[in-house]
């Protein structure tokens, strides 16, 4: 067989599969073989089961619109049977009883969830350095980071390990990674997609997306994981779509661009801001028309978010407490005693910073100032947005201030960390559509460093901020990038 | 608003965190300087602005009440860190 079958998109392995030139269990091994070779250098998946995998390829019904498409699944999503860590000491060996709905439904669709992949504790980083697990290395560059905290899903695409993967974005989980990695990520509209099943970090922020090397592949992806789900009330009652329709577009015409003013800061990478400006005309060369637009609470975003996320994570954190299910301190005294050192042996430091902001920002007399507060410049950032789709169709803008940065460069100052969120961040807050599309590379010594460009649509209109983001890509050549390991 | 008082330590054991010596220090250092970026929001003007909890507001979502299957019980015991008699075991919690 000459074909590299790592290298194919959905539509390419479907197209094989029917016209039987590989079936998915060739197509499954050729991974694992790839993953074998590549993962002692990447890290990106904290297990797998080949086994399970190659059970389920054989038996896969290649007439379904995912059949015998291998999926990879970070390790915050529940697959019955298998580990779900969160990549956390307190979750260390606990193996899921149930499938999340986004699981049901991509085996539904025909898909093959394959692998546990690594991410930040908790989906609190945005380098998965925060892994009690392992490190995870850029595909582009392995002595740097793949972004966070869906670091290991962006990385796994990247290296060709899987043609998609399932990541979680909260305050730019999916997209950071995906513009560091040099591949696609999409956080759907909040309610566009059932959290059942997902380890709740922010309640209010949090949505399940696809990464992939292709837009396409990640409206296939949303195109399975989609719609209500009467176990997660937030997800929205909407009638089907089908995303794969809009997409094949050679321009851009009559679409209305907004470049908001605020995304542009100092400090971020001028190389950053060049690539991303560069992309910008090249929309314009399209067709699109390029409005100047104002977002004006956005450098209020960061502090919002790092009230009300850590403010709902340190309730939801709560039910790790040692009784039910996960790690338990030995020998606790009494029921205190078993708390507060299951907690202190399981959490590492960066969710035990956050669980202290969150439940401090909570705290009697504090509540107003901080939780109340953030909840009202919210909305605020909410109706920036709303405004701003008065006159546009959608924003294009960078997806992170700046390319991947060595390992260990940052891990001592939380909030330069968290200022990496910058641009991603408000998406999340407003419960609107993002998706980051790679734009350009970075030259660094003999690397090449991936640059990401991030649209951002109207509240559920996933249809036309992947038709965007579609022609760019296709039009850029910015597709399907693979990183050269 | 309110000058950061952050007291790591009792915080800490709101949240049922046992805390070493070292990390009180270096986390009430860094949370402090993220306490200071937060006080940027003072500066916005909030007077008669409604709060936002969910980006779409959706109310008393109830599903159809038809039984539908749950986990079995010898499943989810066996993740309990002790079980026995169908039960988690636990320290005495009633003096």
């Amino acid at each position: 067989m000459n074909t590299d079958l790592c290298a194919l998109s959905i539509p390419e392995l479907q197209a094989g599969f029917r016209s039987k030139a590989f079936t998915p269990v060739e197509a499954i091994t050729a991974l694992e073989q790839r993953i074998s070779t590549t993962d002692p250098t990447v890290g990106a998946f904290l297990s797998r089961n080949f086994e399970h995998a190659v059970e389920a390829a054989s038996n896969a019904d290649i007439s379904l619109p995912l059949g015998g498409v291998p999926i990879g699944i970070k390790d915050a999503i529940a697959v019955r049977g298998e580990f779900c860590t969160c990549a956390s000491k307190i979750l260390s060996g606990f193996r899921a009883p149930y499938d999340a709905t986004v699981i049901a439904r991509l085996r539904a669709a025909g898909a093959i969830p394959f692998g546990r992949l690594n991410m930040d504790e908790f989906a609190m980083g945005s380098s998965t350095e925060n892994s009690s697990c392992q490190v995870t290395h850029n595909p582009w560059d392995p002595t740097r980071i793949p972004g966070g905290s869906s670091g290991g899903s962006a990385a796994a695409v990247a290296a060709s390990q899987v043609p998609a993967a399932l990541g979680s974005d909260t305050g730019g989980s999916i997209r950071q990674p995906a513009a560091l990695c040099g591949c696609v990520g999409l956080k759907p509209s909040y309610g566009r997609v059932s959290r059942y099943g997902l380890v709740a970090f922010a309640s209010s922020l949090d949505q399940i997306g696809p990464l992939a090397r292709t837009t396409r592949d990640c409206a296939a992806v949303l195109g399975a994981i989609a719609g209500k789900d009467p176990r997660d009330s937030t997800s929205l009652e909407l009638p089907p779509e089908d995303f794969l329709a809009g997409l094949g577009k050679d321009d851009l015409k009559g679409i209305r661009l907004g470049l908001p003013k605020e995304y542009f800061v100092d400090g971020m990478d001028p190389r950053v801001k060049a690539s991303v400006e560069k992309a910008v005309d090249f929309c314009a060369q399209l067709g699109a028309e390029i409005r100047e637009i104002s977002l004006p609470h956005t450098e209020y975003a960061v502090s919002v978010y790092y009230i009300i996320a850590t403010a709902e994570a340190s309730a939801n954190l709560s039910r790790f407490d040692g009784v039910r299910y996960g790690r338990r301190a030995e020998n606790p005294s009494d029921i205190m005693d078993l708390y507060l050192r299951s907690r202190a042996e399981g959490f590492g430091s960066e969710v035990k910073r956050r669980i202290i902001l969150g439940t401090y920002v909570l705290s009697s007399g504090y509540y107003d100032a901080y939780y109340l507060r953030a909840q009202k410049v919210r909305t605020l950032i909410r109706r920036d947005f709303t405004a701003a789709f008065d006159s546009v169709d959608a924003i294009v803008c960078p997806t992170s201030p700046e390319p991947a940065f060595p390992i260990g460069d940052r891990t001592d100052d939380p909030l330069k960390m968290y200022l990496a969120d910058i641009f991603t961040i408000a998406a999340n807050l407003a419960g609107i559509c993002g998706i980051s599309v790679p734009c350009g590379f970075i030259g660094e010594g003999e690397k090449k460093l991936p640059v990401g460009l991030q649209f951002l649509g109207k509240p559920l209109d996933e249809a036309g901020l992947l038709r965007i983001a579609d022609t760019y890509e296709r039009a850029s050549g910015f597709t399907n990038l693979r990183a050269p390991l | 608003m309110a000058a950061p008082e952050l007291d790591v330590q009792a915080v800490a054991r709101l949240a049922r965190v046992a805390l070493s010596e070292e990390e009180v220090a270096t986390f009430g250092a860094q949370l402090g300087r993220v306490l200071e970026h937060i006080e940027l929001l003072g500066r916005v003007d909030i007077s008669g602005v409604e709060p936002t909890a969910h980006a779409n507001p959706v109310f008393n979502v109830l599903r159809d009440d038809e039984p539908i299957a749950g986990l079995q019980k010898e499943e989810v015991l066996a993740l309990a860190p002790r079980q026995a008699n169908s039960l988690v075991i636990v320290p005495k919690v009633i003096e």
